[in-house]
């Protein structure tokens, strides 16, 4: 038997780049979706939809994690953080960094890849060539920028 | 002193005029090749005219260069304006590029992305439209100040009287020039003479990309629009019937749901579409249309055999003999040549379908209303999708617009129009403006696959080993991966290569460098093998084998440059310091010609912890001229990673029609800590035209991969992925 699925939305609070935001969604919609559909912030890309190409990357209280697997509903007021609220003019140090090895080649990844390398150098600020690909190795790039990102996080790291 | 054309039969590839705001505007057909047709009597094609491409020189000295190509991550929006301005003489800081505006007439005729291409296509029309406007700037202060043009200089963006103390930017004096007659002929640069060409630039869209702006297809956003995701058959060889459509449409967030039917009378080469008849769901919502789809209860109907993979090599096997030759060629007596040889080696090489796997899943916005069409998203090839749209809806081309937005990733994937076609059926049934997503498993379950490929060669030593006869002999689904005329076409006396058609029902299409990754690995490591067996240097060996082709070329004809091919060998040769000895760097080296540009590549590998790793690889390379270094390093380093990667991890498998790979859970692209720790680029400096990038680096990689493998392992890698895949030699013998 099919069953229709009742009506189900809720309202939830959230704080997204310092900014208070209110949407009316269902609960398990992911995070994902809240801001693209929701809050226009499209910066956060959709890759594939299980966490297994970084794409979707924002931080939540400061951690990254995978938008696409993270429910509205278990967000609990933690703050969020996505690529639009890095920066204003693209001078945090990392999107320096990507700018000037010129990393990006279709840059569709690249926003996920970033809000990866800050939160490993907000964590580890000078990181080992193994660290860094330890924990940039779930972020796929299908235009093969890696030698780039490595060098544009060596380069924060140096600078630190 | 060069002079370029800038009319035909008095018709002028140019357009000037008076721009917003003040200034000059300089209008051109980016298509435009300059030179008439070789051939009598042979018409100048009509898109020479269109005017596509815009150079505004604003009364501030500020140039902004209007780009209408599609940007798939080539960087030829960086790369193609500065070819402009190089030619127009301004500061690149001076130069601001933007996107052709959406929804703006000036910039329909888009141009083409597609076989590293952009560049060359290119290269004239962007020269000529530069050295236009200074051509008229320079008339323009001669006028004003009532001297000769060969008084005066323009440079960086200024004018300067060359025996006198005055000089004017070029924004006071643009709207000067506007009116004045343009020039029949212009004179372009002198190569040596370059000061923006050669150098290194960064992407003029980064930042733009490291802060998120919604640049994507997927990002674009319309008042008022509906969102729709798709449903195809779950199997190749499988077609919708029905399915719980007033269910569907009672759910959650869902505005409707329907089957449509995208069968286009007469296709195109670019309506490869194995899914004509989709159920589309419409909503508000991505996440409310994807548990609508968990939520479909669907009969298919099965309407042609359901493949699998164990079927797929087995009629590759067979056809490899049974198949019916495509093209071909021979020289010599190859038969005979083989009798004779003190050795012959024979080898199989193998690799599976793969699929493009965009970062961006594909996506289209189209607005449909009674007899009008615009879409509006990533493709590369706009024009096909107007006219399969037209087929479709049976509205006329001039009705249609298609613009381009930044694209995430193409690699052939967007040379399809399907998906565009699908988002303007769903308009047209809807009335009503909708983007169209794919989710990541409706993007790598519905085709337009790399074909799966099997190739044999062979190849004949005399007692010196010299090689004296050499066949290659390909297959593939639906189509074999040989190119007759290729390098070692011309080098070897006895020689024969055949092309050999399959089938299947699964559809497959262009990807990145197609047949030219595969052929590459195949070739080179083959060629790595017979260089072993006669007990020469594979470098010494191949360079021996283009002096042949160059000095006495054996046959009519050969579709490569002998002395080119040879000269980046020996570059990467030098670089790479090939010959010296390093311990624990096991060394492979492989070089490959396509798509116009010459690449070759030596791997450094090495065992860490009982794995091998690429180390380094080393790349020289030549395009001819260099327009942007930085990008053109860039794109040769992902080549080589894109390259390793799914020559090492990526495959596709099918059980019963049903590609088993859904998602990157299954489906293996390459990672971080599998990429080589440092790509070094090294390009052959010449005057030679430019060409394209965007799919030379990659084939090599396979073969020079292999051919390190080998060293590190003891062991030969016939077959992709070579993580995975058995590498026994396949029997290729009927049974």
């Amino acid at each position: 038997m099919f069953h229709p699925i009742s009506k189900n939305m809720s309202v939830f609070n959230l704080t997204i780049n310092g900014e208070s935001k209110q949407v009316d969604v269902a609960p398990d919609t992911p995070m994902l979706w809240v801001l693209r559909d929701e809050l226009d912030l499209v910066g956060t890309k959709y890759g594939c939809g299980v966490a297994m190409c970084g794409a979707c990357t924002i931080h939540l209280d400061g951690n990254a994690v995978r938008s696409c697997q993270l429910p509205v509903s278990a967000v609990a007021g933690k703050p969020i953080t996505t690529i639009e609220g890095l920066s204003e003019n693209a001078d945090h140090p990392v999107q320096k960094a990507w700018l000037e090895i010129d990393v990006p080649q279709c840059g569709y990844c690249q926003a996920g890849q970033i809000m990866n390398a800050v939160a490993l150098l907000n964590e580890n600020p000078n990181p080992s060539d193994e660290e860094i690909k330890n924990a940039m190795t779930g972020n796929i790039c299908r235009c093969g920028t890696y030698i780039r990102i490595k060098q544009a996080i060596k380069k924060v790291a140096a600078n630190s | 002193m060069k002079l370029v054309k800038t009319h035909y039969n008095r018709r002028s590839f140019l357009k000037v005029s008076t721009a917003t705001g003040g200034g000059m505007l300089i209008g051109f057909s980016w298509l435009t090749r300059c030179t008439p047709p070789i051939k009598e009597g042979l018409a100048i094609p009509d898109e020479w005219f269109d005017i596509n491409g815009y150079i505004k020189i604003g009364n501030t000295g500020m140039v902004t260069i209007f780009s209408p190509n599609p940007e798939i991550g080539q960087n030829v929006m960086t790369s193609m304006p500065m070819i402009v301005a190089e030619e127009l003489d301004v500061p690149w800081e001076h130069v601001v590029v933007e996107q052709g505006a959406l929804d703006e007439d000036a910039f329909k005729n888009p141009q083409f992305a597609g076989g590293s291409l952009s560049i060359k296509l290119g290269w004239d029309a962007l020269r000529m439209a530069g050295a236009t406007g200074r051509r008229m700037l320079l008339e323009a202060a001669a006028k004003e100040w009532n001297v000769a043009i060969s008084d005066l200089s323009a440079k960086d963006g200024t004018i300067t009287e060359l025996n006198g103390d005055r000089s004017i930017g070029y924004g006071e004096i643009a709207s000067k020039a506007v009116g004045l007659e343009v020039p029949e002929e212009v004179p372009l640069k002198e190569p040596k003479d370059y000061k923006l060409i050669g150098t290194f630039q960064k992407n003029v869209e980064g930042s733009k990309i490291v802060t998120g702006k919604p640049l994507f297809g997927l990002d674009f956003k319309r008042e008022g629009m509906a969102l729709a995701m798709i449903e195809h058959p779950p199997a190749f060889g499988m077609k919708v019937k029905d399915f719980n459509e007033s269910e569907i449409k009672e759910m959650e967030g869902i505005e409707d749901a329907f089957i449509i039917d995208t069968t286009i009378e007469d296709p195109a080469w670019s309506d490869v579409n194995a899914f004509p008849q989709l159920i589309a769901i419409i909503g508000k919502s991505t996440w409310r249309l994807m548990k609508a789809k968990k939520a479909l209860k669907v009969n298919w109907e099965t309407v042609s055999e359901l493949e699998n993979s164990e079927m797929h090599t087995e009629r590759l096997k067979w056809d490899l003999h049974k198949g019916e030759v495509g093209e071909s060629r021979k020289d010599g007596d190859p038969d005979e040549a083989f009798a004779k040889a003190a050795k012959v080696i024979e080898r199989s090489y193998t690799s599976p379908f793969m699929a493009h796997n965009t970062m961006e899943p594909m996506n289209f916005f189209a607005n449909v209303t009674e007899d009008k069409a615009e879409l509006i998203g990533p493709t590369q090839t706009p024009k096909a999708m107007e006219e399969s749209v037209s087929k479709l809806l049976g509205i006329p081309v001039e009705n249609i617009t298609v613009d381009m937005t930044r694209i995430g990733g193409g690699f052939g994937r967007r040379l399809y129009v399907n998906f565009g076609v699908e988002a303007a059926a769903i308009s047209k049934k809807l009335g009503r403006p909708v983007k169209l997503i794919y989710s990541r498993e409706d993007d790598m379950t519905q085709g337009t696959y790399r074909p799966t490929y099997l190739s044999t060669y062979k190849a004949g030593l005399d007692e010196d080993n010299n090689l004296i006869a050499f066949s290659a002999k390909g297959v593939g689904l639906p189509e074999g991966s040989v190119f007759p005329n290729r390098f070692p076409a011309g080098a070897v006396e006895n020689y024969t290569a055949e092309k050999i058609k399959s089938r299947t029902n699964i559809s497959t299409g262009a990807w990145r460098a197609p047949r030219s990754h595969f052929t590459a690995g195949a070739e080179q490591s083959f060629l790595d093998e017979v260089a072993e067996a006669a007990g020469k240097d594979p470098i010494d060996f191949r360079l021996e084998l283009f002096d042949r082709a160059k000095n006495n070329p054996v046959g009519e004809k050969y579709d490569y440059d002998a002395e080119r091919y040879a000269g980046v060998l020996k570059l990467v040769k030098e670089k790479a310091g090939w010959g010296e000895d390093r311990p624990g760097i096991h060394r492979g080296v492989a070089a490959y010609f396509c798509h116009h540009s010459y690449v070759a590549q030596v791997f450094d590998m090495v065992m860490a912890d009982g794995k091998p790793k690429v180390k380094k690889v080393w790349c020289a390379v030549d395009c001819g001229i260099v327009i942007n270094y930085e990008g053109a390093i860039n794109i040769i380093q992902g080549g080589v990673i894109d390259g390793i990667g799914h020559a090492m991890y990526s495959e596709l498998k099918f059980e019963n029609g049903s590609s088993v790979h859904k998602n990157f859970t299954t489906y293996q692209l390459i990672r971080h800590h599998q990429a080589p720790e440092e790509i070094e680029v090294f390009f052959v400096e010449n005057d030679i035209t430019p060409t394209g990038l965007g799919e030379p680096g990659l084939p090599p990689a396979v073969g020079a991969l292999a051919n390190a493998l080998y060293k590190a392992t003891g062991k030969r890698y016939y077959h992709q992925p070579f993580s995975t895949a058995n590498q026994e030699l396949i029997n290729i013998e009927m049974g």
